[in-house]
């Protein structure tokens, strides 16, 4: 089972140095997808199905939004200089802190051995005490029903940023200026 | 034009392949969505993942059909509409368990678990935060494909 995980977590470093390292847009776009049904993938082996349908179905959303917006996008790569002081502080930075984490990690439990007391008092009493077989639902809507509705609301205020910032018709009414540069439709 | 006509219009959307695959498929991803909504407390699921095969169902409908189409059947005027609706039940729900105690308290009868009228109010509050989530990104993908875009060099 381990194996599995490896071969996943190394196929995702790879999509993502692909993603970032591609010139064309759609390319890259595509290699995040990836990434991210493999996390899916990762979550469904790990014994957790409810976050590996939310992840799958958030990635194939995610992704047709980002092609959309990058087949209209200009698409020309940034050309770039190789600066040899960014890389080799880049690369001391990346070393210290593999080895700060390596060093962190050592401390951790065991591989599935969660250190919450808190988690294993709800998975004893969920089916008991809130009704629901699915313990995930029981602990979202009904002991963490607070922190579901600070998700909704981050939600929420989101639309609203995006309603602002993108609907059809400013407050300002718009120069000609502005049409020749932007090239927005009018209607 | 009336919805009929705005459908059949070969000018808008994609081929009549993708248009007939899509009116056959969409009724299906709807179903699937409101069965995971609907037993979210018993299989894995839940409001958050059905209200978002909900939003796939109608991005599907906007990129067969064009936006016309889409924007005729749920418009973003309804869309944030069924956010808001969805946002303030939630928090109704929320403020009617002060009745019993606390805020979020789960004030309705569990019955016994397993059954699909059980769990009190987990139930419900799938069914609005489905609705929550679906309609706040349905509108976000409006706002991203349908209102006034940047139009490239090429298009001009």
């Amino acid at each position: 089972m381990i194996a599995i995980f490896h071969v996943l977590l190394f196929f995702m470093i790879i999509g993502s140095a692909v993603a970032i390292e591609t010139k064309n847009m759609l390319s890259a776009v595509i290699a995040v997808g990836a990434v991210g049904f493999g996390v899916s993938l990762l979550f469904l082996f790990l014994g957790a199905p409810d976050i590996a349908i939310t992840q799958v179905i958030v990635e194939i959303l995610s992704l047709i939004i980002l092609i959309r917006a990058t087949t209209f996008a200009d698409n020309r790569a940034v050309e770039r200089k190789i600066d040899s002081f960014a890389t080799i502080t880049g690369l001391f930075f990346l070393g210290f802190f593999v080895m700060a984490t390596v060093w962190a990690f050592s401390d951790l439990t065991p591989f599935g051995e969660p250190l919450m007391v808190v988690s294993q008092r709800y998975l004893a009493g969920s089916s008991a005490e809130t009704g629901a077989v699915n313990v995930v639902a029981g602990v979202i809507l009904d002991y963490r029903a607070y922190d579901t509705l600070g998700e909704a609301m981050v939600l929420f205020t989101s639309v609203l940023g995006a309603f602002v910032i993108l609907r059809r018709r400013g407050k300002k009414p718009l120069d000609e200026a502005d049409t020749e540069q932007f090239g927005i439709i009018s209607d | 034009m009336d919805l009929k006509e705005l459908s059949r219009d070969e000018s808008r959307g994609m081929t009549l392949i993708v248009k007939t695959i899509s009116r056959l498929i969409m009724s299906f991803v709807i179903l699937f969505g409101c069965f995971i909504i609907i037993y979210g407390h018993i299989t894995p699921g839940g409001g958050f993942a059905g209200g978002i095969i909900l939003t796939i169902a109608y991005v599907l409908l906007l990129l067969a059909f064009g936006g016309k189409v889409a924007m005729a059947k749920l418009s973003n005027f309804w869309a944030s509409m069924w956010d808001n609706i969805g946002a303030l039940s939630f928090v109704v729900i929320g403020f009617l368990g002060m009745t019993g105690g606390y805020f979020f308290l789960n004030f309705l009868d569990h019955g016994s678990p397993g059954h699909l009228v059980s769990a009190g109010m987990i139930p419900l509050c799938n069914i609005f935060i489905a609705l929550k989530v679906g309609a706040a990104l349905y509108a976000i993908f409006i706002g991203l494909s349908v209102y006034g875009r940047i139009v490239t060099e090429e298009e001009k």
